[in-house]
């Protein structure tokens, strides 16, 4: 433990506590009570009602919720995957090779995701491959941006496991493909539940990329919460974000009892 | 179906680092060879090359008949068990066993008996439903032989496989890898160790390995009595080497003559005399030499006494004393002449 006093202990959680309540309890406490009125002129709220959720979980709100998981899970799995494979196939390659793969996959994240909805906008705009205007170049975007995050975490654990359980099981006969269904994957489980995790949870709120992409059939919860906002639909936005948060939270708990199963050591 | 192994003129380097040295060895069907040296003598290496997972610049390496030089680890039908084990975390004991037999397509219905064979000749039979996080080192060791085995190997690798056990639990093992050598007398075993107990304890023979190359490679037997080369005397055994000019009947250290068998030594010539510390004795007699006590150690049944004698450091064995020599004391200390090999130069090993 690194503070052994009493004092010191007590003067430890009230520093926590003076920084974390204001920095990130407070913000969603706020929206949390938000989403519960219907007027909020004085220090606190007032008129409690439960009629923003009742909305919020109907007609085109429940529709956004949907759109917004199958957007994150669809996202999510193709990052995996992509960001998986490029991983296995970067840790094969030299460490030269190694580096500028992994750069390739770090651009996402140091591209403003603005300028990566826009690109994606402009180059999908025109034939060969036009997908303005259908879902997919939703998906698409929110796929390059997080494949960059499953392909970080993912690599870190490849990097991590140990070469000899490949060699141990390369020398009793298995082929690189038995080693890699057999032993790497399943050693990597937890590593890339945490990583579908990660992905999903980033998807469920990308907004500035989506902003410029979005068609109007296939409006993600995230641009819901904010048109809400932007027209003065506070307590409606409120509801909204809340449903947000909860879809991601419950979904991530789910991941997460997930990860415990499978991990091993 | 019994093949041995061969290397032939073996190099391996990492860049312009040569790790291996043209290793020309043998180990004959059936036989037990313990590659025996320091950490970074090569051992390891040469291992490494017969399953495949370095690529020698030059020579080859044959399983039997067979040129494997070019062959990935899984053609290659050896069993390897590795310092650490490797066993699979995620896999039960049965199914680590089983691994290498899946993966080798062997019909589904022969692997639950051979996997039951296998845990049976280690003694793991009722641990085979255990995580391998559930057993001790020890146990682990066994699952990783009884895997290794499992897929009927001609050939057995086994890299440093005791090093990570206590002393207690390592002669245990070594005496059950004796009984399961015996219970499979048709498979060649390659055993890297750096610990002369373990080789001299279980190798048909033994190859000393320093600094890339083969120094010396003979019977344990042969090793320890008559060693060829200064650090084979040195690393099998810990043997005292002083430097002695050849005389007419024996030959002569700071002015003392000592009979021992010259083998021909050209006198004037200067050689190494090798002397065991256990066949050092306390007290005058045939070959005696005098000198100053430096150091003593007490081992339990015996005492390590470091003699100054002529200016060169004499390590002698003897059983304990009654009484601890004091430090400076002026001793004497004899050996038999057949028990001292003399090494002439030119087969110093270097």
């Amino acid at each position: 433990m690194l503070v052994h006093s009493r004092t010191g202990r007590w003067t430890a959680w009230a520093l926590f506590a003076v920084l974390f309540v204001p920095l990130f309890a407070l913000p969603l406490l706020v929206v949390l009570a938000a989403s519960f009125s219907t007027n909020w002129s004085g220090a606190f709220p007032s008129g409690p009602t439960t009629a923003h959720y009742a909305a919020a979980v109907r007609g085109e709100s429940l529709q956004a919720l949907t759109t917004s998981l199958v957007t994150a899970v669809t996202a999510s799995l193709i990052a995996l995957t992509a960001g998986t494979w490029a991983a296995l196939a970067s840790a094969a390659l030299g460490k030269r090779g190694r580096r500028i793969v992994d750069a390739l996959f770090m651009l996402p994240v140091a591209v403003p995701s603005v300028v990566v909805g826009l690109a994606v906008l402009v180059a999908f705009s025109q034939p060969p491959v036009l997908l303005n205007g259908t879902r997919w170049i939703v998906v698409l975007a929110h796929t390059v941006l997080v494949t960059a995050f499953a392909h970080q975490s993912v690599s870190a654990a490849i990097r991590r496991l140990d070469p000899m359980y490949e060699q141990a099981a390369a020398g009793l006969g298995a082929r690189p493909s038995y080693v890699l269904l057999r032993v790497k994957l399943p050693l990597l489980l937890p590593s890339l539940n945490a990583a579908a995790g990660l992905c999903f949870a980033l998807s469920m709120g990308e907004l500035s990329a989506t902003m410029m992409l979005y068609p109007p059939d296939w409006t993600p919860l995230p641009v819901l919460v904010f048109t809400a906002t932007d027209r003065g639909s506070l307590f409606t936005g409120s509801a909204l974000a809340v449903v947000l948060m909860a879809a991601t939270l419950l979904a991530l708990l789910a991941v997460s009892r997930v990860r415990t199963k499978a991990s091993y050591r | 179906m019994t093949s041995g192994i061969r290397f032939d003129a073996v190099s391996v380097a990492y860049g312009s680092t040569t790790v291996l040295d043209s290793l020309d060895l043998t180990v004959e069907p059936g036989e037990v060879m313990a590659l025996l040296g320091p950490s970074g003598s090569g051992k390891t290496t040469a291992l490494r090359a017969v399953a495949g997972f370095v690529r020698p610049v030059s020579g080859r390496v044959f399983i039997g008949d067979r040129d494997v030089t070019d062959l990935p680890p899984y053609r290659r039908g050896i069993g390897m068990v590795v310092q650490q084990y490797a066993l699979f975390p995620h896999l039960r004991v049965d199914a680590n066993v089983a691994f290498g037999l899946k993966a080798r397509k062997v019909p589904k219905a022969e692997i639950p008996g051979r996997v039951a064979e296998a845990l049976e000749m280690t003694g793991m039979a009722d641990y085979a439903r255990r995580h391998p996080r559930e057993l001790s080192g020890g146990q682990q060791q066994r699952v990783a032989i009884a895997r290794a085995l499992a897929v009927r190997p001609d050939v057995l690798l086994l890299d440093e496989p005791l090093s990570a056990l206590d002393a207690q639990l390592r002669s245990g093992m070594l005496a059950e890898l004796a009984r399961l050598h015996r219970e499979l007398p048709d498979v060649s075993i390659l055993y890297v160790t750096h610990d002369q107990v373990e080789a001299l304890t279980l190798a048909d023979r033994i190859a000393v390995m320093d600094r890339a190359r083969l120094r010396d490679c003979g019977t344990p037997q042969d090793l320890y009595r008559r060693p060829r080369t200064e650090f084979t005397a040195s690393f099998v055994g810990n043997a005292n080497l002083l430097p002695v000019t050849v005389g007419t009947d024996g030959v002569v250290l700071g002015g003392t003559e000592l009979k021992v068998a010259t083998g021909g030594a050209a006198p004037g010539s200067s050689a190494t005399l090798c002397v065991r510390p256990h066949l050092v004795g306390l007290g005058d007699g045939p070959n005696a030499l005098r000198g100053r006590i430096t150091e003593v150690q007490w081992r339990g049944s015996t005492h390590r006494l470091y003699v100054e004698v002529a200016g060169h450091r004499v390590k002698a064995d003897v059983r304990e004393l009654r009484e601890t020599p004091p430090l400076g004391a002026g001793v004497a200390l004899h050996f038999a002449p057949e028990d001292a090999v003399l090494l002439t130069a030119g087969v110093t090993g270097d």
